[in-house]
């Protein structure tokens, strides 16, 4: 047999006991086409683009899926960012774009559309500035549409006018879907260096210089990491990071198989697959649990840093070495709410914001799913939203955040959004005002790239 | 665009109508008997098969062929499954490039 028994059942395991999975298969949409001066008009021409390419996604997807014996946990789609397509709309209300796209996920039967969002780095445009004041009502009349806006990049700087302006959209979200803890809030992220190919929600968008329709897959694993690392027996750090690299390489091989059959199969190109530890609330697929198999007593402790350092880069070391396409997020995630080690390190209290932002600036993307009291001030997140752009700009990185103001909720509640969203702890900001640095609004310049020390 | 996508997608497709059968689960009379009557109902052929105890639990592998041009896997699928339960074993059918990908260059 050309395939060792051991092998085989080695495959099996990560699948049946450690979680292994293809996070996500994404089929990104250019909706450039559809632009019309009537809102009407442009909804109907979005909806029939999207039903156009998507109509048969879910069905290859799930055929794919039998055919490898390999879980594809979800299916779905990411359009051009509607700021772009719906600039010429004369309406200012752009909340039906975003009904028109639940419609087409709901019909297309994909778990999320991402791309409800703009690009304003530098500045803003009549048509960012409609879409942006659109969000806290488009998100709280749907259900499967994600928002995104890029306020920084390492070459234009951060759009502090933007920044500030998403600190009142994030609370004005949350009110909006009160009933359901602010739920607005985890579909809504704020991006430095936002990738153009990520196949992961919220941040999902088909940017500018990608082709009319591709598919672009999300591979996970932290529960085959973590089991990988646990059976090692007493390793040095170079062993744990070699371990890790070799597991991070097996996974994406796996990933770039089903995205290249699925795109072959829907006749459209296959663009990225993208490497990202993103845990789930199952016991044991946990990016923390990692970290302290690593030997740290509870994330977040001294050397959770360090730690958290050497996986980000041996993931991306093995996915690297296994697939000429890899690309979008690639690293780990640290996502609060959907991780039961990181709840677990809030609560024994190992774990705050200010360690989450330190170990943001070396994984990848950022403060992610992250509760704190509902009555923190815009100011304040938008504070938070301005340091974690810094972060991006200056590391020439990718950072986002995720934050929810759970209306009615202080310090210690639980937040529950169900699903893969998990649980999240409130946890608590600092006290004292951020409110006169964020009104004097402006840009923060982009950095300089030598003298680099 | 059915031209871009063959470019870019070259090499893709699967390399056989190969699969690779694993039955694990406490032993019992009539495992294998059970299994390959399905198999063959179905036209599939073994083309090697190995056997053995693997912490405790009984573990068949199999390479299976698949001739026929419509064959219907999902429905061969569910009926291994189905006769899996039945034996109170696990069984699973995956195309063989599931194993070749993920541990060969």
């Amino acid at each position: 047999m050309l395939i060792h028994p051991e092998e085989i059942l080695e495959t099996i395991k990560m699948v049946s006991n450690e979680n292994f999975d293809i996070r996500t298969v994404t089929m990104g949409i250019n909706l450039r086409g559809c632009s019309h001066p009537d809102l009407d008009t442009f909804n109907e021409n979005v909806y029939n683009r999207i039903m156009y390419y998507a109509k048969d996604l879910v069905k290859t997807t799930n055929e794919i899926q039998n055919l490898y014996g390999i879980p594809i946990i979800n299916k779905r789609i990411s359009v051009t960012p509607i700021s772009i397509v719906a600039e010429s709309c004369v309406a200012t209300d752009l909340s039906s774009v975003a009904q028109t796209l639940d419609r087409a996920a709901e019909d297309a039967g994909v778990d999320f559309i991402g791309g409800f969002s703009a690009l304003v780095q530098k500045g803003m445009t009549p048509g960012d500035l409609n879409l942006i004041n659109s969000i806290p009502r488009a998100l709280a009349s749907t259900r499967k549409v994600c928002s995104s806006v890029n306020v920084a990049t390492t070459r234009a700087g951060i759009n502090m006018d933007a920044v500030s302006l998403m600190g009142k959209i994030i609370k004005e979200t949350a009110e909006m879907t009160r009933d359901s803890s602010g739920i607005g809030c985890a579909k809504l992220v704020v991006f430095a260096n936002a990738p153009d190919d990520n196949p992961f929600m919220a941040g999902a968008f088909h940017g500018i210089g990608e082709p009319d329709c591709v598919i672009n897959v999300g591979v996970s694993g932290p529960g085959v990491v973590n089991s990988a690392v646990r059976a090692l027996k007493d390793p040095s750090l170079g062993d744990i990071s070699e371990c890790i690299k070799k597991t991070s390489f097996k996974i994406t091989r796996m990933g770039e198989m089903v995205g290249r059959e699925v795109a072959r199969r829907l006749h459209v190109q296959f663009g990225v697959l993208d490497l990202s530890l993103a845990p789930t609330p199952a016991i044991g697929d946990s990016v923390a649990a990692i970290l302290e198999a690593m030997g740290l007593e509870s994330c977040g402790t001294h050397g959770t840093t360090a730690a958290l350092a050497l996986l980000n880069d041996a993931v991306k070391k093995g996915g690297a070495m296994a697939s000429s396409s890899v690309g979008g997020l690639s690293g780990a995630f640290i996502p609060v709410s959907e991780d039961q080690g990181m709840i677990r390190a809030v609560q024994r209290g190992s774990l705050s914001l200010d360690k989450l932002e330190a170990m943001t600036s070396v994984c990848s993307v950022g403060l992610d799913m992250i509760a704190v009291p509902g009555d923190t001030p815009a100011s304040t997140i938008s504070a938070i939203i301005a340091d974690e752009m810094a972060i991006g700009m200056i590391n020439k990185k990718t950072t986002a955040v995720r934050l929810i103001p759970a209306p009615g909720t202080k310090v210690g509640d639980m937040v529950e959004f169900g699903g893969l969203l998990g649980t999240a702890p409130v946890m608590p900001v600092h006290k004292f005002s951020s409110e006169t640095f964020i009104s004097r609004g402006g840009r923060i310049p982009a950095p300089i790239q030598s003298l680099t020390n | 665009m059915p031209d871009l996508h063959k470019r870019f997608n070259e090499g893709s497709s699967m390399s056989s109508s190969r699969f690779i059968i694993t039955v694990i689960g406490i032993d019992k009379v009539g495992i294998v008997a059970g299994i390959t009557q399905i198999m063959a109902q179905y036209s599939v052929n073994i083309v090697d098969i190995t056997q053995t105890i693997m912490d405790e639990l009984f573990t068949m592998i199999m390479l299976a062929e698949i001739k026929e041009e419509n064959f219907d896997l999902a429905a061969f699928q569910q009926a291994m499954s189905m006769k899996g339960q039945e034996l109170g074993v696990e069984v699973k059918v995956q195309h063989e490039d599931a194993f070749r990908f993920m541990h060969r260059i």
